[in-house]
């Protein structure tokens, strides 16, 4: 429903009265800001010693290369991990067989009612594989792989609940047909349903990005890297913790807000209306025990 | 599996989970609050608010909250925005700065995810509804509080529980912060019973699954309760 | 169209960002001693040990704090970390016929929770770390030294009262979530509170959201320094740490090998000088070398 359903085409009085509000409420606004930005210069916070960081080369490649990229490849490899344990877990979930059904549903419910921040420093904790030569070809710390780690397991999870509401979407007929020429079941699943459902998944799985790439943020507690690791030893060394701090979330918006509109993108161009409703996914609360 | 660590510890266990829990309530009364009115800026007749909502909802809903945690705890400071005055003391349970902080940053991201969940509420309100009641009369508050937000409440009910128990989740990132609640002590904890990490593990996931379940239980109910017949 | 300038543009990020990459990796303030390898690896060691199999690799993981102030730390754009604890390390991996300012040697970040997994696991050769030597520690890991003698002692702010950790009972007194300082500082009456590290304490102090920071005297040092008339160490010590070198327990040789170099320090007087360059800077007088405990 469109927010001007809500209220009439405003007559003249309205109108004036509307100004005025606006008026008001700019003028609160504004000063506001001028509040703060007068703060911040009051304290100091605009003088170019504290901002130089950013614009020397070596601090703004820390902050890409070690920061930013070194986030969205966990975000990446996290978010790689968690597609495949969720269309393991997701299609569990649905199996015919309850000794398959029900381990996997336990599986799922653990790890999406859990903080995620838990998980990760309890792996962190347990990282008893030795890593020396790395995996693959990545040379990273423990942290990086608590983080991947804990975000695949948490992700995936709501993945899982993502990958069986997308199933369910394709319409039933779908299945019957296939059934009607023959198909089995393991044929149905991955020639009919899944692949359909995956067009409807790709914009949750690409919104279920931001979430990972805000939560590797988390790894501040295990010493993984990072942008907001990075950030930490800018603050750290300089003692500029407001500018560092309106930089590295100037970095995290922008990109978030990337891939929000890769994801609006992606569904206007290859999905259409149909959505599935990831928030409510997310959160634990799923259709069936809504149903119990 | 031995669970001596958490036994012998048992208080220490309850008071992080009461720590836990008290940060939970609070911040929801607080960001349902928030949210509300951030809602009421965002689907209201004043462009500038409208603005200003939707640009908050934005920023904030796209910033790490470990970010937010970090901007109160070390960069608000500089400019004079500290909690430190903040000295509650009820029983043996100290609500100080490292608590209040964290009430502040959990509660102003929640309030977004809190906004969004009732602005989905609002949209799921048909319109003939709206239309209904401006043709009887109704100016925009009258709308909303008459007809619109008593609806809306009812549809928004699964989407603004999700946005709180996502936040009970996150109030493990206090534990991070000097906030000594379930997160904080599982991890002290581990560190002096080094061989019993598994154990500690699963009894303070369990603590967080009772919670979450708790609360979706509740959800479920008012759900139920408040179901149009 | 548009979608193709904005990858266009996605491109150009990706470059510049590869360009900075190439060209910054200049180590510019390694303020560290210039330790030089040794040469006569061939056959010092037994075959089988350890040590030979470093030596003979020429590579070697050391394991050490990035946030303390002195002891180890590592600024953004640093490429190795500096310290007292990195000082000591240099002379161990020196010792293994590794260069110490190669790319031979990795620096690996622990914290005070993940320092007996990377040993167990051998993620790390070496845990030079502030680590005191345990009981309870030993029996997972090998700890060898000590190489520093400390006592938890309390910073302050310059102008506080506070003289001692007697005038802050029933106060909230900050260290680290899970060490032993934080125990001894509830023990000791004050209201313990956990952060993330020191110098989030330090940070806290500064701010004055706590009246104190309670830790090893030596890291309290690195963070006066730091902060130079703001903070300040005050009050006796009121427990011993004795800061010691981990080791895997799969190697019990390496004990015997790391007393040997720590005892050759002691006496050449590069121990001393670490000591001079890392915390002396914070105030902190060149004491004895310590009594190192025997091997088992």
């Amino acid at each position: 429903m469109a927010a001007s359903v809500l209220f009439d085409a405003p007559g003249p009085r309205t109108r004036v009265r509307h100004r005025i509000y606006s008026i008001v409420a700019s003028a609160a606004i504004v000063a506001a800001l001028a509040f703060a930005a007068w703060k911040l210069y009051d304290d100091g916070q605009f003088e170019y010693d504290l901002w130089e960081a950013f614009v020397t080369p070596d601090y703004v490649r820390a902050l890409l290369v070690d920061g930013l990229v070194v986030t969205v490849t966990m975000a990446v490899f996290a978010i790689i991990g968690a597609v495949i344990f969720g269309f393991l877990f997701g299609v569990a979930k649905m199996s015919d067989h309850r000794w398959i059904r029900w381990p996997a549903w336990v599986v799922v419910e653990f790890f999406r009612a859990m903080p995620v921040l838990l998980l990760m420093i309890f792996v962190f904790f347990m990282w008893f594989i030795s890593s020396r030569a790395g995996f693959l070809w990545i040379d990273q710390a423990g942290g990086f792989f608590a983080v991947v780690i804990a975000l695949t397991c948490y992700n995936g999870a709501v993945l899982a609940e993502v990958v069986r509401a997308g199933v369910q979407a394709v319409p039933k007929g779908q299945a019957e047909a296939a059934y009607a020429i023959g198909m089995r079941k393991t044929q149905v699943m991955t020639i009919i349903q899944l692949p359909q459902a995956v067009k409807v998944m790709l914009p949750a799985i690409i919104s279920q990005m931001v979430v990972a790439l805000k939560d590797t943020s988390l790894g501040y507690a295990v010493a993984a890297p990072g942008l907001t690791k990075v950030g930490q030893q800018i603050y750290k060394e300089l003692h500029n913790q407001v500018p560092t701090a309106i930089v590295v979330a100037i970095l995290y918006v922008t990109l978030n807000l990337l891939l929000t509109w890769l994801a609006t993108w992606v569904q206007r161009r290859f999905v259409g209306e149909k959505k599935i409703d990831v928030v409510k996914v997310a959160a634990g609360i799923d259709e069936d025990r809504a149903a119990r | 599996m031995s669970l001596e660590a958490i036994l012998d510890n048992l208080d220490e266990f309850f008071k992080a989970f009461g720590y836990t829990l008290f940060l939970f309530l609070v911040t929801a009364v607080a960001s349902l609050i928030l949210g509300t009115i951030l809602v009421a800026m965002r689907v209201g007749p004043i462009a500038v608010l409208r603005v200003l909502g939707s640009v908050y909802v934005t920023l904030v809903r796209n910033t790490p909250l470990v970010l937010i945690f970090i901007f109160f705890h070390f960069a608000a400071p500089i400019i004079g925005i500290n909690f430190k005055w903040v000295q509650v003391h009820i029983g043996t349970f100290d609500f100080t700065s490292a608590f209040a902080t964290a009430f502040v940053a959990l509660s102003l991201y929640t309030a977004c995810f809190v906004c969004e969940g009732l602005r989905s509420g609002v949209n799921a309100v048909p319109m003939g509804q709206a239309e209904a009641a401006r043709a009887i009369g109704l100016p925009f508050l009258g709308v909303m509080r008459e007809v619109i937000l008593p609806q809306a409440v009812r549809a928004s009910v699964p989407p603004v529980a999700s946005a709180l128990i996502a936040m009970l989740k996150n109030t493990s990132v206090a534990g991070v912060f000097f906030l000594a609640e379930a997160t904080a002590t599982m991890r002290g904890l581990t560190n002096d019973y080094s061989s019993q990490r598994i154990g500690i593990f699963l009894c303070f996931a369990v603590g967080y699954i009772v919670l979450v379940e708790i609360v979706s239980m509740i959800s479920l109910a008012l759900e139920r309760r408040w179901r149009i017949a | 169209m548009r979608l193709r300038k904005a990858f266009a543009a996605g491109a150009a990020g990706i470059a510049i960002a590869a360009g900075l990459a190439a060209c910054g990796d200049a180590g510019n303030d390694s303020e560290g001693r210039d330790v030089e390898a040794a040469d006569d690896c061939d056959g010092k060691f037994d075959e089988g040990t350890r040590m030979a199999e470093l030596a003979e690799a020429g590579k070697i993981t050391v394991g050490v704090k990035y946030d303390q102030p002195g002891l180890g730390f590592k600024g953004a754009t640093d490429d190795v970390p500096s310290g007292f604890d990195v000082e000591v390390a240099k002379l161990l991996v020196a010792d293994l016929c590794i260069d110490p300012a190669s790319s031979n040697v990795t620096w690996e970040e622990t914290i005070s929770d993940n320092r007996e997994p990377y040993l167990e696991s051998g993620k790390v050769d070496v845990v030079l770390a502030s680590y005191s030597i345990t009981d309870d520690r030993r029996k997972v890991v090998g700890q060898t030294g000590p190489y520093m003698v400390t006592g938890q002692q309390i910073l302050v702010k310059e102008d506080s009262d506070v003289a001692g950790i007697e005038d802050l009972k029933g106060k909230e007194v900050c260290s680290v979530t899970g060490s032993t300082s934080l125990e001894n500082v509830k023990a000791k009456g004050a209201k313990g509170v956990g952060a993330d590290s020191y110098s989030e304490c330090a940070e806290k102090v500064l701010d004055g959201t706590y009246a104190a920071m309670s830790t090893d005297g030596s890291i309290l040092a690195g963070l006066a320094a730091q902060n130079e008339g703001q903070l300040k160490v005050v009050g006796d010590e009121f427990s011993e740490e004795r800061i010691g070198v981990g080791y895997s327990k799969d190697h019990p040789e390496m004990c015997e090998w790391i007393n040997g170099v720590l005892e050759k320090a002691f006496d050449d007087g590069s121990w001393a000088e670490a000591f001079e360059l890392t915390l002396g800077p914070s105030g902190v007088e060149t004491p004895e070398p310590p009594e190192l405990d025997a091997c088992q």
